[in-house]
């Protein structure tokens, strides 16, 4: 870190939406030739401090300057011109254009955009339309134009959430390349390994204020947490881990899914049976089928071939609503894909349930709010706002897609990246609640894009190449660079 | 395939992404083919250049104010008030356009002005109608009140003022200015003056800004709004133009109406507002915006307009004739709707 002279500095920014304050009063300095990161819980101010930061809306009170001046960005145009590219969490993109087309819609030189692609090693066709290109593609094209007008100060908001572990190396190469040239980037992310790896200082933001600068090289992953829940919270936290992790009374259940040569898109034969009572994790890179087996098992694809077995009964499943019928049932990544954003917690806990076949006639009502009462008190949902799901934070968005489940009971629940974009107070929550569904004999599949994730949730970890499977890890052992191997198809067949 | 890494440079031409991306503007041009040969082959009359100009006479108006909303629609807005708006331009044209106006009631006719006066006019009325779309945009933006709330409100808006212009039909226009979208012929007798006069406002009014910022803009903001306002566009400026352009389409079909017709109505632009809209779903146009283009919607105004006459040559009932026309316009966006989910099917 060679952090002597400041190139950013926001001070004592104040943002209210309302009633709600986003932002008590928040400080931030990034130095020339820094990785910085932005770190704290769902809720902290983060996203609100990026928008500031990048002109996607102004701060009630505060000041920010920028290479010794004091600025106002008004547009996130402006904040361009000043030296300063985003890349948002959601990728700026407009889907019905070309990537060429929205290249000139930002006045992005397309040859620059190429090299910095090519550099990446990515080949992208300017000519698709940006809606046909994958969502992490799309991520990357976002970043090499970000990249393209030569900014001083690169921030990513969370642009690795939704990456492949190949992917997202790509991200930290840049990430180095911008910090020897002495420029620097604002990086946001959830993932702390990654912060540990490639940024040189982070702040921690809390209730809408920062709470420590530190070099997070020096604390580790304990040092981080500590400070983004709060001391005591922290604790309470870990021991709540240790003690799920002191108790490994698994049990071999029977087996609830089998699936046997599976053939549908990028699958090409994939066989493994599902336990009750165990977490099955499904690891792979992007592209490798992943995406076409949730599809299938929940309903939504229909395979090409192979047979799946819920409980010994062949899965017949056109829609979504057949899947559910059988008893699979999914906790996507997107979380508004399954959620009805308008409506109130209570309704979209219970909207599985409205389609129960077996029983007409009215809703009895007490014994509906008492199972959605359950669910809410299991999950712990936050229920400040809960007229309207869209309000809640992501984390809580996700734990009401799962508590749909629970009211209306399931035997296996596929979990596609559930933890995506969440902190990881709320991401603990998610693993205990997984390991308790798992204990009282639900059969869970896992997929995650965050290999971390496999060693604490899951029993048994199969990894995902080429469309089969390519190795098998007891969880404990699941540890990423076995991971990463066994994914690129590299593992050793010793036993077999 | 289709998807990301082609990994050697510039591929060939892509035809199955051309077809997918054009497809229905294809569709929409055979059909109208289609159609154009049926006519024909349904009337003993001898077909001549006269019944190609009546057509794109006839069509004209449709298709300028077809174009207008279009260009809102794809920008993720709509624009009930062009059907009034014209009525307006008409009744205004064809009030300024004499020197004395004349009363029907004493039997006096109305002096047509000189074709001088008529193109002064015409130019203060496409002004207007720039800037009176503009107003409907920004009083959208402002008021943050839905874009349909909005434009149904300023529909009863211009009416209103086309009745205190003009009540009853009346005006006209001189002989020369009618004979621009009438009686000449460009080159060949087979390439009426009005489809010559279309094609020429597309060109300028649309192609010169399709493919650069402003047009860019306007699918970006129907497309994805946030990502449009994230990518450094202005969006309120965007859709405050998009109206502006809607506005000066709907005063270039009153004034088509005005030249095809010679006399002002105020109620002669009223079919139009629904007709428009017709035409732009016909057209491939998405009603979600961001998708779509004009030269489709333009070959949509022709069909509906030949229907019409091909229903009339016929002599079916005029009820049944809109029963038809209605049915037709669900049956061929169903049809096109079909086949789109069949193509994203197996294209997976």
């Amino acid at each position: 870190m060679n952090g002597e002279t400041t190139l950013l500095e926001a001070r004592g920014i104040r943002k209210t939406y309302g009633p709600v304050v986003a932002l008590a009063s928040a400080n931030l300095a990034v130095g020339s030739g820094e990785v910085h990161a932005l770190l704290g819980a769902n809720g902290a101010g983060k996203s609100t401090l990026v928008k500031l930061l990048t002109g996607v809306t102004k701060p009630d009170e505060g000041e920010i300057t920028f290479a010794g001046r004091e600025i106002r960005v008004g547009s996130p145009a402006e904040a361009a011109r000043l030296g300063l590219a985003p890349v948002f969490q959601d990728p700026a993109l407009v889907p019905d254009l070309t990537v060429g087309q929205n290249m000139r819609l930002t006045r992005s030189s397309v040859g620059a955009v190429r090299a910095r692609l090519r550099e990446m090693e990515l080949d992208v066709d300017f000519s698709e339309r940006a809606g046909d290109v994958p969502l992490p593609m799309l991520r990357m094209v976002d970043l090499a134009r970000a990249l393209a007008r030569d900014p001083r100060l690169l921030v990513l908001d969370e642009i690795t959430a939704a990456l492949p572990s190949d992917l997202a190396e790509r991200v930290f190469a840049v990430m180095r390349e911008w910090r020897d040239q002495g420029r620097s980037v604002l990086f946001i992310t959830h993932r702390l390994a990654e912060v540990i790896a490639t940024c040189d200082r982070a702040t921690i933001l809390r209730d809408g204020g920062d709470v420590a600068t530190i070099v997070p090289r020096e604390g580790g992953e304990t040092a981080i947490v500590e400070h983004m829940l709060g001391p005591e919270a922290a604790r309470a936290e870990e021991e709540a881990v240790a003690r799920e992790e002191t108790a490994p009374q698994r049990v071999e259940g029977d087996v609830i899914v089998d699936v046997a040569s599976l053939r549908v898109g990028r699958v090409a034969d994939v066989s493994f049976s599902l336990h009750g009572g165990e977490i099955l994790g499904i690891a792979a890179l992007e592209g490798q089928g992943q995406d076409e087996l949730f599809a299938v098992l929940s309903g939504q694809q229909r395979a090409d071939g192979g047979e799946i077995r819920v409980v010994g009964r062949a899965l017949r499943a056109r829609t979504p609503y057949d899947a559910i019928r059988q008893g699979l049932v999914l906790v996507p990544a997107d979380r508004l894909l399954a959620l009805l954003p308008q409506r109130p917690i209570s309704e979209n806990i219970a909207a599985p349930r409205y389609n129960t076949p077996t029983r007409w006639g009215p809703i009895n009502m007490r014994e509906e709010r008492r199972r959605i009462g359950s669910a809410i008190d299991a999950l712990q949902i936050d229920t400040r706002a809960r007229r309207q799901v869209r309000r809640l934070s992501g984390g809580n968005q996700q734990k009401v897609t799962i508590a749909r489940w629970l009211a209306s009971g399931f035997r296996a629940l596929l979990c596609y990246d559930p933890t995506r974009g969440i902190d990881v107070g709320t991401k603990r929550q998610v693993y205990g609640l997984l390991r308790r569904l798992a204990d009282d004999g639900a059969a869970i599949l896992f997929f995650s894009s965050e290999l971390a994730e496999f060693p604490l949730v899951c029993d048994r970890v199969v990894t995902l190449f080429g469309g089969r499977i390519t190795g098998e890890l007891a969880g404990e052992t699941a540890d990423e660079a076995a991971l990463l191997r066994a994914m690129h198809g590299l593992v050793e067949d010793a036993a077999a | 395939m289709n998807a990301v890494a082609t990994t050697q440079g510039r591929v060939a031409f892509d035809w199955r992404r051309a077809a997918r991306r054009h497809g229905w503007t294809v569709g929409v041009f055979v059909l109208l083919l289609v159609l154009v040969l049926y006519w024909r082959s349904s009337t003993n009359l001898p077909w001549g250049t006269f019944d190609v100009q009546s057509l794109a006479i006839d069509a004209l108006p449709l298709a300028f104010v077809a174009m207008g909303q279009a260009i809102v629609i794809i920008s993720g807005g709509i624009d009930l008030s062009v059907g009034s708006m014209m009525s307006l331009v008409n009744v205004l044209a064809a009030k300024y356009m004499v020197t004395s106006l004349g009363d029907a009631t004493v039997g006096s006719s109305a002096t047509a002005g000189s074709f001088g006066r008529a193109v002064g006019v015409s130019l203060l009325l496409l002004a207007f109608g720039f800037l009176a779309g503009a107003m409907t945009g920004f009083i959208i933006h402002v008021s943050k009140i839905a874009d349909i709330i909005v434009t149904l409100a300023m529909l009863f808006v211009w009416a209103g003022a086309a009745l205190a212009v003009l009540e009853v039909p009346g005006g006209g226009t001189a002989l020369r200015y009618q004979n621009l979208v009438t009686l000449d012929t460009v080159f060949t007798a087979w390439l009426p003056k009005a489809l010559v006069i279309l094609l020429v406002v597309y060109a300028l009014l649309w192609l010169t800004i399709r493919r650069r910022r402003p047009g860019l803009a306007l699918y970006a903001i129907g497309s994805n709004r946030s990502a449009a306002y994230l990518s450094g566009i202005n969006v309120p400026q965007a859709r405050v133009f998009a109206y502006a352009m809607s506005g000066t389409f709907a005063a270039l079909g009153g004034l088509a109406l005005t030249a095809a017709s010679g006399i002002g109505d105020p109620h002669s632009g009223d079919i139009y507002t629904l007709n428009s809209v017709a035409a732009v779903v016909l057209g491939g146009v998405s009603l979600l915006g961001g998708v779509g283009g004009l030269l489709g919607v333009m070959a949509a105004a022709f069909v509906l307009t030949l229907v019409k006459t091909i229903l009339i040559i016929k002599g079916v009932d005029q009820n049944y004739a809109q029963v038809i026309q209605g049915s037709l316009i669900v049956l061929v966006v169903m049809i096109g709707g079909l086949a789109i989910r069949q193509k994203g099917k197996s294209g997976g």
